[in-house]
């Protein structure tokens, strides 16, 4: 059976009906992602908690992708139709700006300081017919929601 | 005398133009470089007593030594990304002052294919999935740092515009750049965004070439040449938790200053001189927008103040701060290995006064800084 199945484990948290980044956080309240095992912390290294990052925050900055890129190791199997993409910077409150790539295409409709809400959106299909899933920021207004976003568990 | 003591000096500098050679090796075109400035040294190769080579493409740069003469010495491959140039100059004349050599010579030669840099996410320490989705490009960096710069302190578009429109002006008065044809700003701003807010023609592209530099102790440097050029200071800096750079999936929210600013401060105390004392200076333009941001970084002026400086075309040849006058990255191309040692060729041309149409008036002070991944920036500070 087909399935959704995250671009890497630890990534985020899926199947899940309210998906979460996962960050990773050390004795003194430090925030890393993505998620490691562990740190240097003042010197000594300490194992590091696994935590949910928070599903909204703003967008920090932004940039578009125009050309398909080189692959390997970009992945997705679209020699023939590649469509330009954007990416940023999405500040979470009270743990970090976190890059990733968005699901509104044109920069004209993208601005510093708006809303964002997390996705977990289909990248590619594997050899086994599986939908490889990855992380995407999309404008909280609904605007620019035309990557198929979804943030259901598998269908 | 302890090494701080010992002062260092440039005496010869060369270069094998920057751009695409279809069927010449880096290495050949490293021994053209080194060729011409032993002849500006006035030193022959077998008087070179250590080398430092720097190259991105090639593993073993310093198998030069094969075209030039097997002569033994300590030969030695350098390479911190964008700023390896930087580097090659530095441990060059830290040999020197180190006493392991009187006459060393720093070399960088690079020949990459066309196109964005490409390799696995694994050798910048980053995980497989980054490269996947299509995160691990540096270039999205560029966009991204000048998008929210120009939002914070009110540069325009047209401000990087007139930076590249300089860059390609200086380099149709450059008879060894690579793009010698001027752009107007209009040219620049209508050609496509290659990573918004940045157009095509406002990015550099990787290509082919080499550059060189004889060094050696200052006490002996009036031997071969009667304008050696000072190397008065030479720092290299990584990046810190928080700071924004090439290729990271997160940033903290306390943020911190780029490793620039912290190579300039180091630079400027180390020369005892100051941005005001800068007659001429060489900032990493990766793109229009990093010779932007470098400005500030470097000390030259107030964030946001570009904006106002740009307009009233102080960073022109002439104008108060002329930045980039062989035409910088963006009319040269990089070959990071080289990139640099182009740097220093161009500011020693310039403290000797032999640049020409493109000369900088009574030019005493060179700066040049490089900034590249991970997150290095190093800054070289010349004098006549």
């Amino acid at each position: 059976m087909a399935q959704q199945v995250p671009v890497a484990e630890n990534l985020f948290t899926w199947p899940s009906d309210h998906p979460a980044l996962i960050g990773g956080r050390s004795s003194d309240g430090r925030v890393v992602f993505p998620y490691r095992i562990h740190r240097l912390v003042g010197g000594v290294r300490e194992e590091l908690e696994k935590v949910e990052l928070p599903r909204r925050g703003t967008l920090w900055t932004f940039t578009t992708q125009r050309f398909r890129p080189p692959s390997p190791p970009y992945a997705r199997d679209d020699e023939q139709n590649f469509e330009p993409f954007t990416i940023g910077y999405v500040e979470l409150p009270g743990a970090l700006r976190v890059e990733a790539r968005l699901t509104e295409p044109d920069p004209a409709k993208l601005r510093i300081g708006q809303e964002m809400e997390l996705r977990i959106v289909p990248f590619r299909t594997d050899a086994d017919g599986n939908q490889i899933m990855i992380y995407a920021f999309a404008p909280v207004d609904g605007t620019a929601d035309n990557e198929e976003g979804t943030n259901r568990g598998s269908e | 005398m302890a090494p701080s003591d010992v002062h260092v000096a440039i005496i010869g500098v060369g270069l094998h133009p920057f751009g695409r050679y279809p069927g010449r090796s880096a290495l050949e075109m490293g021994e053209d470089a080194v060729i011409e400035a032993l002849r500006d040294a006035g030193v022959d190769w077998p008087a070179i007593q250590v080398l430092y080579a720097g190259s991105m493409e090639v593993k073993n740069p310093e198998a030069i030594t094969a075209l030039l003469g097997m002569t033994g010495i300590p030969a030695r491959a350098v390479f911190t990304g964008c700023a390896t140039g930087g580097t090659s100059l530095a441990m060059a004349a830290n040999a020197i002052r180190l006493g392991e050599a009187d006459i060393a010579l720093a070399v960088g030669l690079d020949k990459h294919p066309r196109g964005a840099f490409s390799d696995h996410p694994s050798v910048s320490g980053l995980p497989d999935w980054y490269g996947e989705v299509g995160l691990f490009l540096t270039t999205h960096f560029f966009g991204m740092k000048i998008n929210r710069y120009m939002h914070d302190f009110g540069i325009t578009p047209r401000t990087l515009a007139r930076a590249a429109a300089k860059a390609f002006r200086n380099g149709a008065a450059n008879p060894r750049a690579w793009r010698r044809t001027p752009l107007t700003e209009e040219q620049i701003l209508e050609s496509p965004y290659l990573n918004y807010p940045l157009t095509q023609y406002m990015y550099c592209g990787p290509n082919e070439g080499a550059a060189a530099a004889v060094l050696c102790r200052a006490d002996i440097a009036r031997r071969y040449t009667d304008k050696p050029v000072y190397l008065l200071a030479s720092q290299l800096f990584s990046r810190r938790e928080g700071a924004f750079e090439v290729l990271t999936p997160s940033l903290q929210l306390d943020a911190a200053p780029s490793p620039t600013v912290f190579a300039s401060k180091a630079a400027y105390e180390q020369a005892g001189v100051g941005p005001e004392d800068v007659d001429v200076a060489q900032l990493q333009d990766t793109d229009a927008g990093s010779e932007i941001i470098h400005m500030a970084e470097n000390g030259f002026c107030a964030d946001g103040e570009q904006e106002k400086l740009l307009a009233e075309r102080a960073t022109e040849i002439g104008g108060r701060i002329p930045v980039n006058t062989d035409g910088g990255l963006l009319a040269n191309g990089e070959p990071v290995g080289a990139s640099g040692l182009r740097q220093v060729y161009e500011l020693v041309n310039q403290l000797r006064g032999r640049c020409g149409d493109r000369q900088v008036e009574n030019a005493r002070v060179g700066y040049a800084q490089l900034y590249g991944a991970p997150g290095t920036a190093a800054v070289t500070i010349l004098s006549a």
